[in-house]
C-alpha cells in the first residue's frame, strides 16, 4: 500500500476569517488589505468580508501570485465595488467576475477575466495567456501585450458584448473560437506595425477583431476574413480607444491615424458540411 | 454530383390494408415524411427508404394495422463486410462526410455487467426481507473528512470535525447531463421535475438552465460547466446544487461538440447565452486546462464563484489510463469524480468516436476505485458511472464495483418515449425528446414525462432494495465497493483482476 500523501495546496493552512481580520482595515466605505502572506482563499474571504461589512471600494496591497481576485463577490444584492490591486495577482484575476471594476497596477498572470460576466479591468502593464476567455460581458484594458489563446470563444448575446483592448500584441491563436464580442489589438509595443501571433481567428464565427498595423494572410485562421473599415467600425474604435487612452495615458487620435484591419468571421457556420447522416 | 443512391432501406413498412382505415393517424406522426395520403386511390402509401424505425407510427395507429421491422433484404450474408460496413461505405461514398450518428455504442463488445452475478445470502447469513424492514439507499456525494471528530455536549451529540458540502440523494440513481438544445425543453423539464419529486439530481449538460426554472429547480440541479462556456454565469452557477465539469464525455471522447446553427432558437439563445442561428461550438479542450493543474485551478474558480458552497465534479470519459487521471482529479480537488463509459449516448457524434473510443465502464470503474483505495484517497470524493446502465441489476453491479451513484441518460429518455431510432441528431424525434420543433416536442407532456421517470426510479430502487435483503444487508453502504458480492462468468484471468472479482464458483 502506498503511503498516504494527499496536500490540498489550495486550502492547506487557511485560517479563519477572525484570525485575518487584522490584515484589513476598513475606513468609511473604503477597506484595505494588505495580501501579504496571505493565501488565495485568505484574501478572497477578506476581501469578502470586507464588502459584506459596506466596503465599497477594496485596496488590496503587497498582491503576490494570489488567485481568483474578485470571482467571490457574486453578492446576492447584486452590490457593485472597486479593487484597487498593487503588486502581481496570479492565475484567474476577475475571472466569472459579475460586475466589478479591478483597477491593477502591475502585471497579470493567466486568464485574467475567464468567463466575466460583466465589469471592467484595467491592467496596467501586461497579461499572460487565455486572456478573456469565454468572456461574455464587461470590458478589459490591458495597457502592454498579452500571450497565447486570448479571447477564446469570448462570445455576446443581445447588447451584452464583451470589449477587449489590448494596447500590445498577441501570441498566437488570438480569437480562436471566437463567437462573438470585440478585440481591438493596437501594437502600441511593435517598433514595426507588424503583428506575429499566427493561427489569428482560427473556428471563429462570431465577433469582431480590430488589428493596428498588419498581418499576413498566412497568420489567419482560415475561418476569418479582412472586409474593408467603414464609419461605424471607427466611430466604435473612437469609442473604445478613447477609454484606451484615458486609463494609460495614450493620444486616441494619434493611435487612430494609423492603418486599421478588420476581421470578421467568414460564416457563422464554420463546420456544417463536414457531416453525413 | 448527384447521385443514384446505392443505399438499402433499412426498414419495411407492413401495412394491413384490411385493417388500415385511412385515418392519416401515421401521416401526421410521421416526421420524416414516410406516410403520405394518395387520394386517387384512397390509400396511404409508405416510402421505406425515409423510415427510422421509431415506432410513433406503430404505436399510435388505432387499428394496429402497421408493423415496422428490420428491412429483410440484403447482401450476401458475410460475417467479416458485414452489411453496416457496406452501408457507411456506399453513404460516404456518395457524401464525403463524418458519419454522424446518436446514442451510445452499439457494436459487439463484451458486456461485462453480463458476466457479473451478484450473491445472495443462503442459510450462513440470513436475507432481510425489504418488505418488512427498512432498507436504506439514501446516498450523500461529495468529500468526506479523514476522520469525525465528535463532541459530548449533555446529551447532545455534535460533529466537531467542518464538514465539505455533500449531496443527499434518496436513491443511487441520477440523470445524466443532456443539454437543453440537444433535447426538447419539455424532455429537460421531465427530468427536472422528476428529480425533485423523488429526491435525486439531474444534470443540465453544458446548454445552461432556463431562468425560469432556477429558482424552482435549485436543490435538485447539477449545473455543467464545459468548454463551450454555454449559459455560465456566475448566477447559473449558484442555482445549484453541485456544478460538474466536463471534460469528456462516454459517446465521444476527446472531441467537443457541435450544436447545429439550425437548432439554436431564440429560447435556445437565450439560454446559451449565443446569438440565433450560430453554431454552438464546444472545443474539444478546455482552453484553460491543459493539466491537472489547471484543472484544479477550474475547480477551485467555480469554488470561488460559489462561495464553497457546493461540491463540484469533473465529469471524464472512461479511456486508457482513466485510474491515474482520476487520481489527479481528486487530487486537483474534485468532490466527485465522474465516469461515463464507451456506451454512453449522445444527441450527436461521429461514429467512428462512438463505437472505437474509450473503455467499458465496468473496468474503468474497477480500476478507479481499486486505485484510489490503494492511495487512501477513496473518501476524499465520490465516484459517479454512468454510460449505458440498462436497469436496476447493473446500478447493483456498479455500486459493488465502487460506485456511490450512476447517472442514467438513455434508459430515462427510453422512459420518456424514446426507441433507439439513432437519429437524434436529426432533430426530427418522433416522441419529442430530442427535438427543438415545437410541433415534434409538444408531444411530451412534462407532468406526463416526470412521472414516467419517478415510476422508473422507484421501480429500480425497489428492485434494488429486494437486491440488497437477498444479500442480508440492508444499507446501499454497505454494498459500496464490495466486491466480495460479485463472481464474473466468462472471462478471462485478467478481466477478473481488473475487475476484482472471483471467478464463479470460487
Amino acid at each position: 500500500m502506498l503511503p498516504v500523501v494527499f496536500r490540498d495546496a489550495f486550502l492547506e493552512g487557511v485560517r479563519k476569517i477572525d484570525e485575518l481580520i487584522e490584515h484589513a482595515s476598513i475606513e468609511g466605505d473604503v477597506a484595505k488589505i494588505d495580501a501579504s502572506r496571505l493565501n488565495h482563499k485568505e484574501v478572497n474571504d477578506l476581501m469578502r468580508e470586507c464588502v459584506l461589512k459596506g466596503a465599497k471600494k477594496l485596496i488590496l496591497k503587497n498582491v503576490c501570485g494570489q488567485r481568483y481576485i474578485g470571482t467571490r463577490l457574486h453578492l446576492p444584492e447584486g452590490k457593485k465595488v472597486e479593487i484597487e490591486i498593487y503588486g502581481t495577482p496570479g492565475n484567474d484575476l476577475g475571472a466569472f467576475l459579475d460586475g466589478h471594476r479591478i483597477v491593477l497596477h502591475g502585471n497579470a498572470q493567466d486568464g485574467v477575466g475567464n468567463t466575466m460576466n460583466d465589469g471592467e479591468i484595467v491592467v496596467e502593464g501586461r497579461a499572460g495567456d487565455v486572456v478573456a476567455m469565454a468572456m461574455r460581458g464587461g470590458k478589459i484594458f490591458i495597457r502592454d501585450d498579452v500571450g497565447y489563446r486570448t479571447a477564446i470563444h469570448m462570445k455576446q448575446y443581445m447588447d451584452k458584448i464583451p470589449v477587449l483592448v489590448v494596447g500590445g500584441t498577441s501570441q498566437d491563436f488570438l480569437g480562436e473560437y471566437m463567437a462573438g464580442g470585440m478585440v481591438i489589438l493596437l501594437g502600441l509595443t511593435l517598433e514595426k506595425l507588424k503583428h506575429r501571433a499566427y493561427y489569428i481567428g482560427t473556428g471563429m464565427h462570431g465577433g469582431v477583431i480590430y488589428l493596428r498595423g498588419e498581418v499576413e494572410k498566412y497568420q489567419l485562421g482560415k475561418e476569418v476574413g479582412v472586409v474593408d473599415m467603414e464609419e461605424e467600425d471607427w466611430k466604435t474604435l473612437e469609442k473604445h480607444v478613447g477609454e484606451f487612452s484615458s486609463y494609460f495615458g495614450y493620444d486616441a487620435d494619434e493611435i487612430l491615424a494609423e492603418k486599421f484591419m478588420k476581421l470578421l468571421p467568414l460564416t457563422k457556420r464554420p463546420y456544417g458540411r463536414i457531416y453525413t447522416y | 454530383m448527384k447521385f443514384k443512391t446505392h443505399l438499402l432501406p433499412e426498414f419495411i413498412v407492413k401495412r394491413d390494408e384490411d385493417r388500415c382505415t385511412r385515418c392519416k393517424v401515421c401521416v401526421k406522426q410521421c416526421p420524416f415524411g414516410v406516410h403520405s395520403y394518395d387520394e386517387e386511390n384512397d390509400r396511404i402509401i409508405s416510402r421505406e427508404e425515409l423510415c427510422v424505425g421509431c415506432q410513433r407510427c406503430v404505436v399510435y395507429c388505432p387499428e394496429n394495422a402497421l408493423i415496422v421491422e428490420p428491412y429483410p433484404g440484403g447482401y450476401r450474408p458475410n460475417e467479416y463486410w458485414t452489411g453496416e460496413y457496406i452501408r457507411d461505405i456506399k453513404k460516404q461514398s456518395e457524401s464525403g462526410g463524418v458519419i454522424l450518428t446518436s446514442t451510445g455504442a452499439q457494436r459487439r463488445l463484451k458486456i461485462y455487467w453480463d458476466h457479473i452475478l451478484l450473491n445472495a445470502s443462503q442459510v450462513t447469513n440470513p436475507s432481510i426481507d425489504p418488505l418488512r424492514e427498512p432498507m436504506e439507499l439514501r446516498t450523500f456525494l461529495g468529500r468526506k473528512p479523514d476522520a469525525l471528530e465528535i463532541e459530548y455536549e449533555g446529551e447532545d451529540v455534535k460533529i466537531k470535525t467542518e464538514l465539505y458540502p455533500n449531496l443527499l440523494i434518496e436513491t443511487p440513481i441520477l440523470f445524466a447531463g443532456m443539454s437543453y438544445g440537444a433535447i426538447s425543453y419539455n424532455a429537460f423539464k421531465s427530468l427536472a421535475m422528476a428529480a425533485k419529486e423523488f429526491g435525486t439530481l439531474f444534470n443540465t449538460g453544458e446548454g445552461g438552465l432556463p431562468r425560469e426554472m432556477r429558482e424552482e429547480f435549485k436543490d435538485c440541479t447539477i449545473v455543467q460547466c464545459a468548454s463551450g462556456r454555454f449559459g455560465v454565469d456566475p448566477e447559473y452557477l449558484n442555482s445549484a446544487a453541485a456544478i460538474e465539469i466536463k471534460i469528456g464525455q462516454g459517446a465521444k471522447p476527446g472531441i467537443g461538440g457541435h450544436l447545429p446553427g439550425e437548432k439554436v432558437s431564440a429560447d435556445i439563445s437565450a439560454t446559451r447565452m449565443i446569438p440565433e442561428g450560430t453554431d454552438a461550438l464546444s472545443p474539444a479542450p478546455h482552453h484553460d486546462i491543459y493539466s491537472i493543474e489547471d484543472l484544479s485551478m477550474l475547480i477551485y474558480a467555480l469554488k470561488e464563484a460559489t462561495n464553497y458552497e457546493k461540491p463540484v465534479c469533473v465529469k471524464i470519459a472512461a479511456v486508457h489510463n482513466v485510474a491515474a487521471i482520476a487520481s489527479g482529479i481528486v487530487r486537483a480537488g474534485a468532490d466527485i469524480v465522474a465516469i461515463d463509459g464507451f456506451r454512453g449516448g449522445t444527441g450527436a457524434t461521429p461514429k467512428i468516436m462512438r463505437e472505437h473510443v474509450g473503455i467499458p465502464v465496468e473496468l474503468a470503474l474497477a480500476a478507479v476505485d481499486q486505485r484510489l483505495r490503494e492511495e487512501r484517497i477513496r473518501h476524499k470524493c465520490s465516484i459517479i458511472v454512468g454510460g449505458g446502465i440498462r436497469c436496476a441489476a447493473d446500478v447493483a453491479k456498479a455500486v459493488a464495483l465502487g460506485a456511490d451513484a450512476v447517472y442514467i441518460g438513455t434508459a430515462a429518455l427510453i422512459a420518456l418515449g424514446c426507441t433507439m431510432c439513432q437519429r437524434c441528431h436529426t432533430g426530427k424525434c418522433a416522441w419529442g425528446i430530442c427535438t427543438q420543433d415545437p410541433k415534434l416536442s409538444k408531444r411530451l407532456n412534462p407532468k406526463v414525462g416526470a412521472q414516467r421517470l419517478v415510476n422508473l426510479l422507484r421501480g429500480w430502487s425497489l428492485e434494488l432494495k429486494d437486491v440488497l435483503g437477498g444479500m442480508g444487508i440492508n444499507a446501499i453502504e454497505s454494498l459500496r465497493g464490495n466486491r466480495d458480492h460479485l463472481r464474473g462468468v466468462g472471462l478471462e484471468e485478467w478481466e477478473l483482476e481488473v475487475l476484482g472479482i472471483k471467478g464463479a464458483g470460487e
